[in-house]
């Protein structure tokens, strides 16, 4: 114990952690900006631009914001659990990011079980929305705590159907080997991404995400002209930037896991000098992951929220049959290979 | 497996701390004004009717218990996806079986109308 923690691979691990918990937590920030941006200008408004130069300060005008406001803990609440929640939701949505690699040697730790480490943790998650809708004892909290419930339960099934298929190829469950796995190309130019060998788990991956991320058109636990605010309606200051915070690390964890699974995560085109061929790997993974955040974002700003038994039939009656398909063909296949 | 797993406890604790920290920094930094009307629950405004401890519909607690079959099938297709290659046409006939066997339960639950949801 005492020589594993003196050691210099030791020092190295903490630099990592520091670099990618910063990192992560700064990325979250100006997400917020990001998407209150995005938002505006697809509804043709400016968004922030009063803090700062393009409103760029403004998640940290934000966040000071949220310090410093009154944090209401309601009377009839159950007062442990009611505090509790927000760190229960956020722990599990941030403590995903210790096994992504967001480069070659910039990952916290590789797991021979990343994969399943990641769904069995972010899962979790559920309970912070759950607890918190619960112990507010009031009425709409309540009410989209346990649409959350089924509706995240619902969307896991596929969620955790469709990544089979991609397993079948890739044979592994570490995240590091699922992206060498698709390093090489076919004929040379085509990348061995597995978009495209497994497109229809893609798809069901995607669809699936946006819900369990209780996102629009998905967002039946929040969905502002019913519920006020969904479970966090009698949430303030810290504790509800706390749930900010956690549903905006599980769109980033539910985006990476797709760069990774599906467009071959860190890999993409090499040059230049030695240095900028250390930096490039993070660059693809990074900007690969944004196009996904812009997606969701657009995606917000455009669909309609689904009706809630819309929701569970799609979820039931197309999503698991379909990623159920996916896994029978893709055996088949690979079988008589 | 401790250097495997190590790093993981460390960015937990970090992770806690971080959720631990800022909770108690708003705790410290912010305003206290607490006024009967502004702890009630809330309700647009108008008087708390009753309590929130409500029963609510049967169906969430099917769609739970429905959960649990399928997510412990799911896993199950998890080890053998991870070595179906070494397994070969041999995994390929078992797995068949027991996905078959997956869509007899779904096709039960669909015709008793579990899964209906406007019901």
């Amino acid at each position: 114990m005492i020589e594993y923690v003196t050691g210099s691979e030791f020092i190295v691990l903490m630099i990592k952690i520091f670099v990618i918990f910063g990192g992560v937590m700064g990325a979250l920030a100006y997400l917020s900006w990001l998407e209150r941006k995005l938002m505006a200008r697809v509804q043709m408004r400016p968004g922030p631009t009063r803090v700062g130069p393009f409103g760029l300060l403004q998640p940290i005008a934000d966040g000071l914001k949220f310090l410093f406001k009154e944090d209401v803990i309601p009377t009839h609440s159950n007062r442990f659990l009611y505090i509790a929640a927000p760190i229960v939701s956020l722990v599990p949505a941030l403590l995903s990011f210790s096994v992504i690699p967001f480069g070659p040697s910039l990952q916290i730790t590789d797991l021979s079980v990343g994969l399943l480490f990641i769904f069995a943790v972010t899962s979790l998650g559920i309970y912070g929305i759950a607890l918190g809708g619960w112990a507010s004892n009031s009425k709409y909290p309540l009410m989209g705590a346990i649409r959350s419930s089924a509706q995240m339960i619902s969307y896991e099934l596929s969620l955790t159907l469709s990544v089979v298929g991609v397993l079948m190829i890739a044979n592994t469950l570490s995240l590091a080997e699922l992206v060498t796995a698709q390093q090489s190309t076919w004929l040379g130019i085509i990348p061995r991404w597995n978009i495209f060998l497994q497109p229809v788990a893609f798809v069901v991956y995607l669809v699936s995400a946006v819900a369990e991320t209780n996102r629009l058109p998905f967002d039946l636990a929040e969905s502002e002209q019913e519920l006020v605010a969904g479970w966090h309606t009698e949430y303030s200051s810290m504790k509800f930037a706390m749930f900010m915070l956690a549903e905006y690390a599980n769109v980033v964890t539910v985006s990476s896991l797709a760069t990774i699974m599906f467009f071959g995560g860190w890999t993409g085109p090499m040059f230049g000098p030695a240095l900028l061929q250390m930096a490039l790997p993070t660059v693809w993974f990074l900007l690969k992951v944004s196009i996904f955040i812009f997606f969701y974002v657009l995606m917000r700003a455009t669909v309609p929220r689904f009706r809630y038994d819309q929701l569970m039939r799609f979820g039931w009656k197309v999503l698991l049959p379909l990623s159920l398909a996916n896994i029978v063909v893709t055996s088949f296949v690979v079988a008589i290979s | 497996m401790l250097e495997k797993w190590a790093p993981v406890l460390i960015f937990f604790i970090l992770v806690v701390g971080f959720g631990v920290v800022s909770l108690i920094g708003s705790y410290i930094f912010g305003v206290k004004k607490p006024d009967p009307r502004k702890l009630s629950p809330y309700e647009c405004g108008v008087q708390p009717i009753g309590t929130a401890r409500e029963r609510f519909s049967v169906k969430f607690y099917l769609v739970a218990m429905l959960f649990l079959l399928f997510d412990i099938e799911a896993i199950f297709l998890f080890p053998w996806a991870v070595v179906y290659r070494q397994l070969k046409l041999f995994g390929f006939f078992e797995m068949l079986l027991f996905i078959a066997a997956i869509l007899a339960g779904y096709i039960y639950v669909w015709k008793k109308g579990a899964l209906e949801w406007e019901r």
